[in-house]
């Protein structure tokens, strides 16, 4: 099993996304540059966070057009498992893989600060070790959070239960006051209709270890790692 | 010849930058802006061509590029250079 992370210039979540999964779950996880168009051998692909390209013109306006992007539309096509953290999720967005948008914070600041998170369907790749409803504390970074779309978009999220993560209180209940940049519905994550592409803002690879402060990141490549091991590799390219 | 094209947020999409720039109008006392949006002005110098070749590829880089029509419109129009350009 080895799992791509893709590094785009300005990218700076690339060695921790590789460290969450070589050091502390022991997967083989390698970089492609974003130069590259192929991506044979790679059984799953994590769109890192950062700032690729400067975040110029829009996040991941620019990044969508990188040679890896007409690549990795394909291996989502033949159902590979695509994961955007942050940016990863801006850029995915950009490219159309997942729907929706991600604005400036409606507070406009950046904002860095743990928060939690709650597991809104453990049906997708990307969550099924985690309890439904379980309550995750990771960090957020960013000044491009706050997710729109119009509203068929968000009726159709809803119903085909594309919603993964959403802001909560640390006990798991959404109160609009802790909505960190004024997400629709305090979206953090959501999936497309296949479930085989996720984005979500909050850095779960920066939550994986006790010295970091809080591991509950780790269940979202545990879930991975461990779809990879249950399901044959995905036909890629 | 140069094409403008100006990217706004759609009317339905709120403008955290643009009513933070209207608060601040309002504390200096322009109380007379109800609101403001915030845009983007892109000035494209191109080589010249036909004029029809120009609307084209301008309305295609604008909508392919400049602009995620998720949250945001545009409008472009193709300027001639005020005067001729010269050999070069």
């Amino acid at each position: 099993m080895k799992i791509g992370i893709v590094v785009f210039p300005g990218s700076n979540c690339d060695h921790d996304a590789q460290h969450a999964l070589s050091e502390i779950l022991h997967t083989s996880a390698e970089f492609i540059w974003h130069q590259s168009p192929d991506l044979t051998g790679f059984d799953a692909v994590i769109l890192p966070g950062g700032f690729a390209y400067g975040d110029y013109l829009r996040t991941g306006a620019i990044a969508r057009f990188s040679p890896v992007m007409i690549a990795i539309a394909r291996f989502v096509r033949c159902g590979g498992l695509v994961l955007g953290i942050c940016n990863g999720f801006q850029i995915l967005c950009e490219a159309g893989l997942l729907p929706g948008a991600l604005m400036r914070n409606k507070g406009l600041r950046f904002v860095c600060r743990h928060l939690h998170i709650r597991v809104e369907t453990t049906a997708t790749p990307f969550t099924s070790a985690a309890r439904p409803g379980q309550v995750l504390r990771v960090p957020i970074a960013h000044a491009e959070g706050n997710y729109v779309c119009d509203a068929a978009t968000l009726a159709g999220l809803k119903h085909n239960n594309q919603i993964i993560f959403r802001y909560c209180t640390p006990d798991g209940r959404l109160n609009p006051a802790t909505n960190p940049n004024g997400s629709l519905d305090a979206i953090a994550g959501i999936c497309n209709r296949e479930r085989n592409v996720m984005g979500m803002m909050p850095h779960p690879e920066r939550a994986v270890e006790a010295a970091l402060g809080s591991i509950d990141g780790l269940v979202v490549f545990r879930s991975l790692v461990q779809s990879l091991a249950r399901q044959p590799a995905a036909a890629v390219s | 010849m140069k094409a403008h094209v100006w990217v706004m947020l759609k009317s339905t999409v709120l403008d955290p930058q643009g009513t933070a720039i209207q608060q601040a109008l309002a504390s200096l006392g322009h109380a007379a802006v109800r609101d403001v949006r915030q845009g983007k002005f892109f000035v494209l110098d191109l080589d010249n061509m036909d004029r029809a070749a120009a609307q084209s590829e301008v309305e295609r880089i604008a909508r392919d590029v400049l602009t995620n029509p998720v949250i945001e419109d545009f409008r472009f129009e193709i300027v001639e250079d005020a005067k001729p350009a010269l050999a070069r």
